[in-house]
């Protein structure tokens, strides 16, 4: 670490966090259910797991629309426009500066949460293959009444493939997400930002230009290079 | 088999007063008609097994059973009619193919006095129902038959029209019997009530399900025998064979609309494979079609080997110097000759056996609801339903490549990060050294 101060920082609101664990723990129960009814193992037998599964599917679809909602209306959205910018420095960094314990290039800040590599992942994962996996599911979930629904021209296998290979893709995530928690300066700091909301950062970085180009009435601040 | 040329015999159950020669039976007179069979009720009524449907005149001992046949006492009997109980439709149902559970794997004598656990309609500890209860009848029309051809169209319940013909589950339970939002009441599109509510059939009795004719004609000392398995039912009898009885069978499972398609003695076998002397008609596009279970008897029987059909044969003597019936005579050719020629039917002279099979739909024996199949016995890759092929189904069915691919991310990212904090932890190990 470099010898820069580290202040406590209020980064992650009440509602964030809440949303954080709950989606965390729906994710997991569906995987879970998601691969017993898959045929991957037995565990709490097949027809609760199926029972849990839609239950717990129905319920994220409904929570994520609150989430989506708190996106656009807090304009916390503007934390996923992907950039180009840095995006290498920051691969760079996990590559290779990690290990030499330089400091990381994007420090975290209250109005910039997330690196450029967050923000392309978080994306995808949030725009794209979560959303994958809701429909699909929900389609899944709702088969028998395909006909009623004028969708009668779907194939129930397509479906069920999309949805599989998503959940293969969202265990992936789950995976390398786990793991990025423990490189913060401390193994447990980001865990514990997000659960407490507070997590020391580098004290007196200041926004860059790209970092908050869609915020109105802000001044731009002088971009500081990270210290090598 | 056939009941032509063996009419004296079959006929104590395939109905009618004197039906001995079928080329000669009057179907059409009602006088031929056995009304005690069905409606008396002292229990005396019996019909002599070879007795061409009729009682015996006088006191007489059946070798087939060595049970001793007394005249009725007509008055008694007459007086006695009511409505059919269990004796009166059992008293055939039960012991189709010449005895208890032979055919049917889900009707047999354990049905008399029911325990709940294996009927839970007719249990005597619970709703009692006897068989007239749900084949119900209009002008001695039966309703619930299975056989009817064309089977029925549409799902009915006995609320719409008390006087459907083909009374099913539906008819008192409707099409969503279950809970709402019980996945179960998705399922009733496709698949039959009897696939789940019945796991196994046969739970008190055992039933017959195979039947190997090839083996018959053996003797001891020069007589026939019969010798006994583990089941008290006969494993070996000269007059018909080799026979495997099993007990709490699961049912096989096809696609079916209503309607049995037959093969019939004039059809071309093809006997390099097991042929089908009927078979359940349906498909998954069908939608009158379900999933329903079966019984399926299987076993080997005579063929024309150069005229490649079934043959008709002659089994039941029609007297004493019958050498020609194979019971009298323990000869093949002579019974198929007989048989074909009595049907008006060619033999080229040549035989030889086939495995043969036939399906009896199982809708008897319904479980209380918590003996239902559980869903992970259709839901897994080997499950009862690992051979009804041609639609995805959850559990079952698995996609290859996804899953393949799937784990390669999986595992490939698990793999990567492993090694990018092994090398985390060795590059701080050695700034601190």
């Amino acid at each position: 670490m470099t010898g820069k101060k580290m202040v406590n920082t209020y980064l992650y609101t009440r509602y964030e966090r809440f949303w954080h664990w709950l989606q965390t723990t729906l994710i997991t129960i569906l995987l879970v259910t998601g691969f017993e009814v898959d045929g991957l193992y037995t565990l709490m037998g097949y027809g609760t797991a199926v029972e849990v599964h839609n239950f717990v599917g129905l319920t994220w679809l409904i929570a994520f629309a609150f989430f989506v909602f708190w996106l656009l209306t807090t304009g916390e959205w503007k934390q996923y426009v992907p950039t180009t910018k840095k995006m290498f420095t920051v691969i760079h960094y996990y590559m290779i500066g990690i290990f030499r314990g330089d400091p990381h290039p994007v420090p975290k800040r209250k109005e910039a949460k997330h690196n450029p590599l967050q923000r392309i992942a978080y994306l995808s994962v949030a725009a794209f293959l979560l959303p994958i996996q809701m429909i699909s599911g929900f389609l899944y979930w709702g088969y028998n009444s395909w006909a009623a629904w004028g969708l009668d021209w779907l194939s129930l296998p397509v479906v069920a493939a999309i949805h599989i290979l998503g959940a293969f893709g969202v265990l992936s995530f789950l995976v390398g997400h786990v793991y990025m928690t423990t490189t913060g300066h401390t193994l447990f700091a980001h865990i514990r930002a997000m659960i407490t909301g507070w997590e020391e950062i580098q004290e007196g970085v200041e926004l860059e230009d790209w970092e908050k180009r869609q915020r109105k009435g802000r001044k731009a601040g002088e971009p500081e290079a990270p210290s090598a | 088999m056939n009941i032509q040329s063996n009419e004296a015999r079959c006929t104590s159950c395939h109905a009618g007063y004197g039906w001995k020669d079928a080329k000669k039976f009057d179907f059409t007179d009602p006088t031929r008609v056995d009304c005690l069979v069905c409606h008396e009720q002292t229990g005396t009524y019996k019909k002599f097994p070879a007795g061409a449907g009729n009682p015996v005149k006088e006191t007489k001992v059946f070798k087939g059973n060595k049970k001793t046949y007394h005249p009725p006492e007509w008055n008694k009997v007459a007086q006695s009619v009511a409505r059919p109980g269990r004796k009166n439709c059992g008293s055939c149902h039960f012991f189709g193919g010449g005895g208890d559970g032979v055919k049917h794997g889900d009707l047999d004598s354990s049905l008399m006095k029911p325990s709940k656990t294996l009927d839970v309609h007719m249990g005597v500890d619970g709703q009692n129902f006897d068989c007239v209860r749900c084949h119900s009848t209009t002008l001695h029309h039966i309703a619930g038959r299975v056989y009817t051809t064309p089977a029925s169209k549409h799902r009915k319940s006995l609320i719409e029209d008390d006087l459907a013909s083909k009374i099913t589950c539906e008819s008192c339970h409707s099409s969503t019997p279950h809970k709402s939002h019980n996945k179960a009441n998705d399922h009733t599109d496709k698949v039959a009530c009897q696939s789940c509510h019945i796991p196994e059939y046969a739970r008190v009795q055992p039933t017959k399900m195979w039947w190997d004719w090839s083996t018959a004609g053996k003797k001891k000392n020069g007589k026939p025998y019969q010798e006994k398995g583990e089941l008290g039912k006969p494993v070996y009898d000269t007059k018909k064979g080799d026979f495997v009885w099993e007990k709490n069978v699961k049912p096989e499972y096809f696609w079916f609309n209503g309607s049995l398609q037959q093969l019939t003695v004039k059809d071309t076998i093809d006997p390099s494979k097991p042929v089908r002397i009927n078979w359940p008609v349906g498909s998954r596009e069908d939608e009158h079609s379900r999933i329903f279970p079966f019984k399926v008897h299987r076993g080997k029987q005579p063929y024309d080997k150069v005229n490649k059909t079934l043959t008709i044969l002659h089994l039941f003597p029609k007297g004493k110097d019958d050498k020609d019936a194979y019971w009298k005579g323990y000869d093949w050719n002579k019974a198929i000759a007989y048989g074909q020629d009595y049907a008006g039917l060619p033999y080229s002279g040549e035989y030889d056996f086939v495995e043969t099979s036939y399906v009896y739909p199982t809708t008897h024996m319904v479980a209380p609801k918590d003996n239902v199949v559980a869903c992970i016995e259709c839901h897994s890759a080997d499950g009862r339903l690992a051979s009804l092929a041609g639609f995805y189904m959850p559990g079952r069915d698995d996609f290859k490549a996804i899953n393949v691919f799937g784990w390669i991310l999986v595992l490939g990212t698990l793999v990567g990060v492993t090694f990018h904090g092994l090398g985390r932890a060795i590059s701080r190990g050695r700034k601190e050294d």
